[in-house]
């Protein structure tokens, strides 16, 4: 797709499980998500509603069974597509919990991503000012790259880190994984500062999964989706994530309990 | 999540059965003392033995609690294969080193010593091998007997040396087995690198005993590049001294046959051993690596972290990794790891941690070994970066591992050594013109 006609990430009644045999476990039960380029979607719910495992089945996590639905981007099958294929395709997850690969320096790591993800290998020159621009703006040190990916690092390191290879990358879609949680106010500007970044200086649009509404106050969403148990159950424009604000959860867990009483 | 293959313990604080484990061992009896005695029965096994800890999986380890040691070789009874100390050795690629003969043959040696390092050989009377940590199995007391004699290498006290101490050993591919018997003495408060490359084809087995001064800082690293035929055998025993610091560096990735036993002792309070290794294993090779911490004296540290990866039919790798903690032993903290990483089917990691505290005032004392095949993790994470699972997985093995040889204090080494471990998993695709530019550019200018 060209950048004028913009991409599109299309979730229909997607359904997802955990487990096998017995244990199975269903824990999406029909999303339905539109995200075109340049939205901000917030997905705010309770712990345990499904966010994360929405973010990690779109990225093709090896534990999550798709048992219905599609996700498409661009119309291209991406439930069909290998977990570096789809990020080959434009998708990109900025984990929640990122995870420590020893003996992988930063620097060989992010080149090596770009170099997968563009087909050939940055020029150095560029490459590098690149990663040293995008790093000065995380407020990142230069010696960060010489450590190893994820290594020791601190939440919020953890967090630039993310958000590092979401500018040097370039997806035409991230989803943030609850990249909020944990950060002091400093590394929650700083973090929420790069994805502006990214946004003004690409089309992208932005999946930005957060149980708190604090990280909206930075990067202002077009829509916000309230996720319980599973599924979509509310949708609005951003007065609705001040509304949880103000409300809380309550009222949708309510209601998800009473339909599931009424079920049974 | 994936299975996690971790079997973290760790044991801290009193440790139970200790005062009756105590009445087991004669205090204070150390490895290079006293006379034969008797493996005390069902140590290897997880609980049974009073104070033991041991995760050998369902066979028994069967590491005797003392150790029995002695110069003469027929003190020990001929090889079968059957011994707790043998049993993973294949027995025809060692036996040739173990029926073979006294002979003349040597390495190829090419020494750089630093100014102040004194290279010398003593002969077979010398009293400074009747004080040396005595062979703790046949094939070391034969070497001991064999090599007549030592090659010395001496560096006084309080030196600090300019760049390591590197005896290059090239096997020359001599049918008969090389015997030597290699001394480092480092005077108290000196600080010393030693660096023992060996290479070619050789049948060898060679001793090797550090005797680390009091205060004194030294790194043994010992490479075994070997070409395929070689089958090399050594014991390895660094004496720590009072508050010394000793760090070594075991990186065998060639040969058919490598087997070495290192043991450390120490003499005073404060000392402090590093043990580190990485071996990778390709097809049919043989690597083995036993290891054998005595805390006899209080305030001591000892930490082992060795690696290994293995790919190819027949490859197998042996670890055996065991802790005493004696009673003297007070305020000792130790920790030991091994991890294995399977890189095809057909290959063996076995790996042995065996723990045995005597004194329950300990700071702390663990053991971790794990075996298995990537972290689905880590793959997810690179491959959800656009990265091939193919290429996740060579940056893995490659992190694997360098993890360890990173720490090798010789820059130059640690470079030829990754360089080795890249040949052997293939280069990487799209980064042929590596990024050693980018690293050095991303400096603060």
């Amino acid at each position: 797709m060209s950048e004028t006609t913009g991409s599109v990430l299309e979730i229909r009644d997607l359904h997802v499980t955990v487990g096998e045999g017995d244990e199975t476990k269903e824990i999406l039960r029909g999303v339905d998500l539109t995200i075109r380029s340049g939205e901000t979607h917030a997905i705010m719910g309770p712990n345990g509603s499904g966010k994360s495992t929405l973010a990690y089945s779109i990225a093709g996590h090896p534990k999550y069974t798709i048992t219905g639905g599609t996700v498409t981007l661009d119309g291209e099958d991406v439930l069909a597509m290998t977990v570096d294929e789809r990020a080959r395709a434009g998708l990109f997850l900025a984990m929640q919990y990122p995870v420590e690969v020893p003996g992988v320096s930063v620097s060989n790591f992010l080149r090596t991503a770009a170099t997968a993800v563009t087909g050939t290998a940055p020029k150095l020159r560029t490459w590098v000012k690149d990663v040293r621009t995008e790093m000065e703006a995380l407020e990142m040190d230069a010696a960060f790259a010489e450590r190893n990916v994820n290594e020791g690092f601190s939440g919020g390191e953890k967090k630039r880190h993310e958000i590092l290879q979401m500018g040097l990358l370039k997806p035409k879609m991230a989803i943030l994984d609850e990249t909020d949680s944990g950060l002091d106010v400093d590394a929650l500007r700083v973090v929420s500062e790069g994805v502006n970044r990214a946004k003004a200086n690409s089309s992208v649009g932005v999946l930005l999964i957060t149980h708190y509404t604090r990280i909206l106050r930075y990067i202002e969403p077009d829509f916000v989706h309230v996720f319980v148990a599973g599924r979509v159950v509310e949708e609005g424009g951003k007065e609705l994530a001040d509304k949880l604000e103000a409300e809380g959860y309550a009222s949708y867990l309510k209601a998800d309990a009473d339909a599931a009483a009424a079920i049974a | 999540m994936p299975e996690n293959t971790d079997t973290p313990d760790t044991i801290a604080g009193p440790a139970e059965s200790a005062a009756l484990a105590s009445e087991l061992f004669a205090p204070g009896v150390g490895a290079q003392a006293g006379p034969p005695t008797t493996p005390a029965s069902d140590t290897g096994t997880a609980g049974a033995g009073p104070g033991s800890h041991s995760h050998g999986g369902p066979t028994p380890t069967g590491s005797p609690a003392e150790r029995f040691s002695s110069a003469d070789p027929d003190d020990f009874a001929v090889v079968t294969g059957r011994e707790e100390q043998w049993r993973f050795t294949p027995m025809k690629r060692v036996r040739p080193l173990l029926e073979g003969a006294g002979s003349d043959a040597r390495l190829e040696l090419t020494t750089d010593l630093p100014d102040g390092v004194e290279l010398t050989t003593v002969g077979a009377d010398d009293p400074l091998l009747a004080g040396l940590p005595e062979p703790v199995d046949r094939l070391a007391a034969l070497t001991r007997v064999n090599a007549g004699g030592a090659t010395v290498v001496r560096i006084p006290a309080e030196a600090q040396l300019d760049r390591p101490v590197t005896l290059s050993l090239r096997g020359t591919g001599s049918a008969d087995v090389v015997w030597g018997q290699t001394v480092v003495e480092v005077g108290r408060h000196a600080a010393a690198t030693i660096v023992l490359d060996h290479s070619g084809e050789a049948k060898y087995s060679g001793g090797v005993v550090v005797l680390v001064g009091d205060g004194a800082h030294v790194e043994l690293v010992s490479v075994q590049e070997w070409a395929p035929g070689t089958a090399h055998g050594g014991q390895y025993d660094a004496v720590v001294g009072r508050d010394a610091t000793f760090r070594q560096a075991v990186v065998t990735l060639g040969g058919d046959l490598v087997r070495l036993v290192s043991n450390v002792h120490y003499t005073g309070p404060g000392g402090t051993a590093e043990l580190s290794g990485v071996y990778f294993a390709d097809e049919t090779q043989h690597q083995e690596h036993r290891l054998w911490v005595d805390h006899s004296t209080p305030n001591c540290t000892s930490n082992v972290v060795y690696k290994g990866a293995l790919q190819g039919e027949q490859a197998h790798t042996v670890w055996v990794g065991d802790v005493r903690i004696r009673p003297a032993a007070t305020g000792t903290e130790t920790y030991e790891l091994n991890r294995n990483l399977v890189l095809t089917d057909g290959a063996r990691a076995d790996s042995v941690p065996n723990l045995e505290i005597e004194t329950g005032e300990i700071v702390s004392a663990g053991h971790a070994s794990a075996t298995g095949r990537f972290d689905d993790e880590q793959l997810f994470y690179l491959c959800s970066r656009g990265i091939d699972a193919e290429t996740a997985r060579r940056l893995v093995v490659r992190g694997f591992f360098a993890d360890v040889v990173q720490k090798i204090a010789v820059p130059e080494l640690a470079d030829r050594l990754m360089g080795t471990i890249e040949q052997r998993l293939g280069a990487l695709p799209g980064l042929e013109e590596q990024d050693v530019e980018v690293e050095s550019e991303l400096q603060p200018a």
